[in-house]
């Protein structure tokens, strides 16, 4: 995860309780969306950002799993997400988050 | 007044594996003393010959097409069949003709060489076709020892082959970090593969004296504590190529610049300001080695090794060369929303909308190119691909391509990215030359060129910018629809002055 971001999230996290904070990922990559969930939940495993060795155990979702789509206004989520919906591998980006909230 | 042509592109690579650690990447592991990375980065330094003979730089410079690299098994990086450093559209320069240009391009004395490497870059010079009007004055060239005592004054970058030192970069000024050391490298980095890129034109047969603009569309500022981003690398550029004709701007815009500037150029040729712009853009040093952590984790080489540049020839319908139609532009507006499905909306389908048209009749699109083996280990997936799944999945939303054909779409309309990660350089313009050629050929009959930029990276706002337009088959060769060279309008004029005659025809035998 980009260290600007690691250091904003860990910043709200601080100020807002991390009981508090939800992170919604919108990577397009399994992968990718996995090692940013392990970053603020478990640290950053690159061990280069503010968030290396730092375990915020934050709730954290992608923007495509069903928990997400339920409390955002389908005509919302429509215009926003729909395409991409259709494009992103939603299956398996669901299978590597739900890993990071065992 | 008839659209602009796009008359000729050229790509070009520099292979600098001792610049690496210019890069940010490698800069933010120095601050660190990650030793470690730097032991794996010197095992995962590729020669000068795996660099040409690598696929998708072959494809950048025109030996193969996209579809041809398409069919190469990857990983690419592995057992690639030996090939030419200079192609359809330009060339591959080695690190010793690089340093050489790095100093024909040195107009203030800020790059100094040894005369040992004088000697070895003259004959390299002199045997390459563009480059031996540049030759070098080895009584001229700076002792090792006194680079070094420069170098330990912070008041240089060094320049090595192979890890031994062969020259420097001084810093321009004193105090100002706008003419520090390093940023005079990244300019005079950005200036050498510019002009390199440009030239490449020239072997393809444009004269650049009648080069009447030069726009410079790459990433960097060049200018001093009171303007810090003044310019202007397109006459800096220009003055080096022997555009004696031609004046210039930069233009920027993150990685949409390139789209940006082929638009403005064909506008400016359109209007009638200009009849010869030129768009060359150099390479960026700060991405040396970007992925450079993930590929070595991978055991992967280093495959951001190198610089890019292009350029590219907007020029006067000729009646025959594809046209840049700007009646279809795809425009990111501020107050457009900044989801993929915006975005693609803006870009897309609605400025093909506007002219009556459908996503699935423009036969492919050039989007961000980036080369694929570079980006998925990396974590940022197949960026064209990405794209090309968008664009589908939009043809589907609106109606336009059934569900189940979206990946047909894909196969059809896209095409294999091949282009380094260098910001700017992958950005809709590297299909540029290879579409113009599939045009010309009759392979396709049009491309969408669609560029975009992520100007939050800036801090000064958080939008996203993006722009796009067509270029097609110049329709003065088949005589078809819209506007269109000198042929049609005299064949519209035969047409309505043949009907006057009949309709006077007409009337005189109705009087009779």
């Amino acid at each position: 995860m980009d260290l600007e971001n690691q250091k904003r999230i860990k910043e709200l996290a601080e100020t807002h309780g991390n009981e508090n904070v939800v992170v919604v990922l919108g990577g397009a990559e399994a992968e990718a969306s996995g090692l940013a969930a392990e970053t603020v939940t478990a640290g950053d495993p690159t061990f280069a950002g503010p968030l290396a060795g730092v375990q915020l155990g934050l709730s954290v979702y992608h923007i495509t799993e069903e928990a997400v789509k339920e409390v955002v206004d389908s005509a919302v989520y429509e215009e926003q997400v729909g395409m991409m919906e259709m494009v992103l591998p939603v299956e398996e980006i669901a299978e590597e988050m739900a890993q990071f909230r065992a | 007044m008839s659209f602009a042509v796009v008359k000729a592109a050229s790509y070009t690579l520099a292979h600098t594996p001792d610049f690496i650690p210019f890069g940010s990447t490698p800069t933010t592991a120095k601050a660190r003393n990650d030793q470690e990375y730097f032991d794996a980065l010197k095992k995962g330094l590729r020669s000068f010959d795996e660099l040409v003979n690598y696929p998708p730089n072959q494809c950048y410079i025109g030996n193969i097409t996209p579809e041809q690299l398409g069919e190469i098994a990857q990983p690419w990086y592995k057992d690639a069949a030996a090939a030419e450093r200079t192609g359809r559209y330009g060339d591959i320069m080695p690190q010793v003709e690089f340093y050489a240009l790095l100093k024909a391009a040195d107009a203030f004395d800020l790059v100094a060489l040894t005369p040992e490497f004088i000697e070895q870059a003259n004959p390299a010079l002199a045997a390459h076709p563009l480059l031996k009007r540049y030759t070098l004055d080895a009584s001229k060239g700076m002792a090792a020892a006194n680079m070094h005592a420069m170098l330990e004054e912070h008041k240089a970058e060094p320049l090595n082959m192979n890890g031994e030192l062969v020259g420097i970069v001084k810093q321009a000024h004193d105090e100002d970090e706008n003419l520090s050391a390093h940023i005079m490298l990244e300019n005079l980095t950005v200036k050498a593969t510019g002009v390199h890129a440009a030239l490449c034109l020239e072997a393809q047969g444009v004269d650049l004296s009648e080069v009447d603009y030069i726009i410079e569309c790459s990433e960097e500022a060049c200018g001093d504590i009171n303007q810090r981003g003044g310019g202007n690398f397109a006459k800096a550029i220009g003055e080096m190529i022997g555009c004696v004709s031609a004046t210039g701007s930069d233009l920027r815009g993150f990685c949409a610049a390139p789209a940006h500037s082929l638009i403005h150029a064909a506008a400016l040729v359109k209007g009638g300001a200009f009849k010869n712009v030129l768009v060359v853009a150099g390479g960026a040093v700060a991405k040396l080695g970007m992925n450079s952590r993930e590929h070595l984790a991978k055991d992967m080489p280093v495959l951001e090794d190198s610089l890019a540049g292009f350029a590219f020839l907007i020029s006067e319908n000729d009646g025959v060369s594809p046209i840049v139609n700007t009646d279809i532009i795809g425009r990111l507006n501020v107050g457009a929303g900044s989801s993929p499905q915006a975005v693609t909306s803006a870009l897309v389908s609605e400025p093909l909308k506007a002219v009556g048209r459908t996503i699935p009749e423009i036969c492919r699109y050039s989007v961000e190119m980036q080369n694929p083996e570079i980006t998925k280990p990396a974590g940022a997936g197949d960026v064209p691909e990405a794209n090309y799944k968008m664009i589908a999945a939009l043809a589907v939303k609106e109606g336009q391509l059934e569900r189940a054909q979206l990946m047909d779409f894909v196969k059809k309309h896209g095409m294999q990215g091949f282009a380094l990660t260098q910001g700017h350089i992958p950005s809709g313009v590297p299909y540029l030359g290879h579409g113009r050629d599939a045009i010309m050929n009759g392979e396709i009959n049009s491309f969408m060129v669609v560029g975009k930029g992520s100007l939050f990276l800036g801090r000064m706002t958080n939008l996203f910018d993006g722009i796009s337009t067509v270029v097609e088959k110049n329709p003065g060769v088949q005589g078809g629809h819209g506007e269109s060279a000198g042929f049609d309008k005299d064949e519209a004029r035969r047409l309505v002055a043949k009907a006057m005659q009949d309709v006077a025809a007409r009337l005189t035998e109705s009087e009779e």
